[in-house]
C-alpha cells in the first residue's frame, strides 16, 4: 500500500494539469476505467480484481518520461503489448511494470496512438527489457518505436508484410 | 571468465549456432560474431516455432484456448494451464473449490519437479555428461506416469478447467505420489548431488560463468531461477501468493553467486521444495468437489486483468482484455525466457564459446515458450 501511494505521487507529477481527487478503490472498478474516454493520469485500482495496483493513461510523449520515472521508483519492464481497437480507429500500447523487492505494486501504463500512423517513443534507452518487446509489438501491430536502435521483425519472419494482430487483418 | 585483454573487432568471423543445434534444444538461432574462441557479440534470432497463439486465442472462445497454453512450454505445461485458468477465473468471478486447488497445486509441483529433472538431464549432457540424463529420466518417467493417470496425457496436458480441474485424483495417485517422494528424497543425495553436484569438472565449467548482475536482472525483467540465483528473492508463489500456497511451509532458495552455478543451485533445491508442498497439500488434502459452478457459456464483464504464476522458468503473465464477449478480445502472454534469454547477448558478450554455451544452458530456455 505504501509503494502504492509513492509510486501514485511519483507519477502524478508528470500530470500536473490534473486534478489530483483520491479515488477509493472500492468505487473504481476494470470496467469503468475502460468504458469511459478517460483523461490522461492515474488510478488507483483493486489489486485483488484486476491483477494492477495503478492504471496510467498518459500521452504517446509522455511514455519515456513514464518509464524514467517508473526506473527511478525500482520497477522493471514485465511486457509490452498492444490492443487494436478497430472501432475506435486507435491502438492502445501497454506498458506493464512490476518489481523484484517483493514489494506488491503491479502498474499498468497505456497509451493510445492513431490506428493509420502509429508512431511512439521507444523507452529502450531506459529499459533494456524494451528492445525485444518493442519489436515484437511492431512485429504483431505495426507500432513504429522512434528511435529503436534495431526495430526488425523478431518472431515472425523478415520478409512478412503483414501485421497478424490487427482485427482486420486476415491470413 | 577470462575476458582477452582486447578483442580485436576487424579480424571477426561470424559463427551461426543453430537454429538445428543439439546445445539450444529446440530450434534457436545465436549470430556469435567470434574473435578467435571468445564471442564478441552474441545475437539470438528468434521465432523459428512461432505459431501466433495470440492470434488463436482472439478466434476461439475462452475454454477453446486451454490446449494451447500446454503447447507453449511443455516441460511446465500445467503452469501454463495454471496460469490461463487463473486470469479467466479473476476476469468473469469464478470461484473455485478448495479441494480442486490442492489438486492444482500437486500437479503443477509435481510437473516442475519433472520440469528441472529434464533440465538437469538437459545441461548435463551440454556439458558432456551422458550417465546424467539416463537418472534424470528414470525419475521423471515416475512423475509423467503419475500425471498421466489423472490427467490423460504425458506431456502436453489440458488438465485445468475454470472453476476446478477436469477430473478427480484417486487412492492409487496418492500412494503412487507418497512412494514417488520417498524414492526421490533417497536418490538426490547419492545419484544427484554426489554424481554430479560435488565433481569437479562440473564445478571448473560453471562456477563463475555467466555472471548477472541484480541490476541487469532488473533491466532486462529477468524472473526465476534467473534472479534467485542473483541473490534476489522473488518468487510470485510468496510475493504475490495465489491459490493455495499460502497455507504451505516451504522455503525459497537463493543464491547469491551470480554465476551459473548459483541457477543450477537453486534448481535442485528448488525440487526439494516442491516435494515439501506436494507432501504437506496431500496430508490437508480436503474432500469435496474438483469443479465449482461455472456458466456454460462465459462472457467477462469488459476490463482489463492481469494474472501472474511461477513457473519452473520464472514469472508467467496472462494479460486478458475482454470486450464483454465471448472470445477474449486480447491476450498477450508474458513469457519468462523471452524476457531471460534477451540479457544473453550482453552477459556472454567476451565469454568463451564453450562457456556462452555452458550459460546458455543455465537460462533453462524452452524456445516453443519464447517464440509462442
Amino acid at each position: 500500500m505504501e509503494r502504492q501511494e509513492q509510486t501514485r505521487r511519483a507519477l502524478l507529477a508528470l500530470f500536473p494539469e490534473v486534478i489530483t481527487t483520491v479515488i477509493p478503490i472500492e468505487a473504481v472498478s476494470a470496467e469503468q476505467s475502460e468504458v469511459a474516454p478517460r483523461e490522461p493520469g492515474v488510478i488507483v485500482t483493486d489489486f485483488a480484481r484486476t491483477g494492477s495496483s495503478l492504471d496510467v493513461l498518459c500521452r504517446p510523449d509522455q511514455v519515456v518520461a513514464v518509464a524514467r520515472t517508473m526506473d527511478a521508483e525500482g520497477f522493471f519492464l514485465e511486457a509490452i503489448s498492444g490492443v487494436d481497437w478497430i472501432e475506435r480507429q486507435q491502438l492502445e500500447v501497454l506498458y506493464d511494470y512490476n518489481r523484484l523487492d517483493g514489494q506488491q505494486c503491479r502498474v499498468l501504463v497505456r497509451t493510445l496512438v492513431s490506428r493509420t500512423a502509429p508512431v511512439i517513443p521507444s523507452i529502450t534507452r531506459v529499459f533494456s527489457a524494451a528492445d525485444w518487446h518493442e519489436r515484437e509489438t511492431f512485429d504483431f501491430y505495426g507500432v513504429h518505436f522512434q528511435d529503436h536502435p534495431n526495430l526488425i521483425r523478431i518472431l515472425l519472419p523478415e520478409d512478412a508484410d503483414f501485421h497478424p494482430l490487427l482485427k482486420d487483418f486476415m491470413p | 571468465m577470462t575476458v582477452p585483454i582486447h578483442l580485436r573487432h576487424d579480424e571477426t568471423f561470424v559463427l551461426n549456432l543453430g537454429p538445428q543445434h543439439p546445445a539450444t534444444h529446440g530450434v534457436l538461432r545465436v549470430k556469435l560474431t567470434m574473435d578467435g574462441e571468445y564471442v564478441v557479440k552474441a545475437e539470438p534470432v528468434l521465432g523459428y516455432v512461432h505459431r501466433m497463439h495470440e492470434k488463436m486465442a482472439e478466434d476461439g472462445t475462452f475454454i477453446q484456448f486451454m490446449p494451447n497454453t500446454a503447447r507453449m512450454d511443455y516441460l511446465h505445461a500445467l503452469a501454463f494451464n495454471h496460469g490461463y485458468a487463473l486470469v479467466v477465473e479473476r476476469a468473469a468471478g469464478i470461484e473455485v473449490p478448495e479441494r480442486a486447488e490442492y489438486i492444482r497445486v500437486i500437479t503443477v509441483e509435481l510437473n516442475r519437479i519433472a520440469s528441472h529433472l529434464l533440465w538437469w538431464a538437459a545441461f548435463l549432457l551440454d556439458l558432456g555428461g551422458f550417465t546424467p540424463l539416463l537418472y534424470a529420466f528414470d525419475d521423471r518417467e515416475k512423475i509423467i506416469d503419475l500425471l498421466e493417470r489423472v490427467t490423460g496425457s504425458r506431456l502436453t496436458y489440458s488438465y485445468m478447467r475454470f472453476g476446478g480441474v477436469c477430473n478427480d485424483i484417486d487412492d492409487e495417485f496418492i500412494t503412487g505420489t507418497r512412494d514417488f517422494i520417498k524414492r526421490l528424497r533417497s536418490r538426490l543425495p547419492r545419484f544427484y548431488h554426489d554424481l554430479v553436484t560435488h565433481n569437479i569438472i562440473l564445478i571448473k565449467r560453471i562456477k563463475d560463468i555467466g555472471l548477472i548482475t541484480k541490476e541487469q536482472c532488473r533491466r532486462y525483467g529477468a524472473t526465476g531461477p534467473v534472479v534467485r540465483g542473483s541473490g534476489i528473492s522473488y518468487d510470485i508463489r510468496k510475493n504475490e501468493p495465489y491459490s493455495v500456497y499460502p497455507e504451505f511451509d516451504f522455503d525459497i532458495p537463493v543464491f547469491d553467486e551470480c554465476d551459473s552455478m548459483a541457477r543450477y543451485m537453486v534448481r535442485m533445491h528448488e525440487i526439494e521444495q516442491s516435494l515439501r508442498i506436494v507432501e504437506q497439500a496431500l496430508d490437508k488434502l480436503p474432500d469435496g468437489p474438483v469443479m465449482g459452478k461455472v456458466p456454460k457459456m462465459l462472457k467477462p464483464e469488459a476490463g482489463d486483468f492481469y494474472a501472474a504464476v511461477e513457473t519452473a522458468r520464472g514469472s508467467l503473465g496472462h494479460r486478458l482484455v475482454c470486450d464483454g464477449g465471448k472470445n477474449p478480445y486480447r491476450l498477450k502472454l508474458r513469457s519468462p525466457t523471452f524476457s531471460n534469454l534477451s540479457l544473453f547477448g550482453e552477459v556472454a558478450e567476451g565469454m568463451l564459446l564453450a562457456d556462452a554455451l555452458a550459460f546458455m544452458g543455465s537460462l533453462d530456455l524452452v524456445i516453443p515458450e519464447i517464440d509462442r
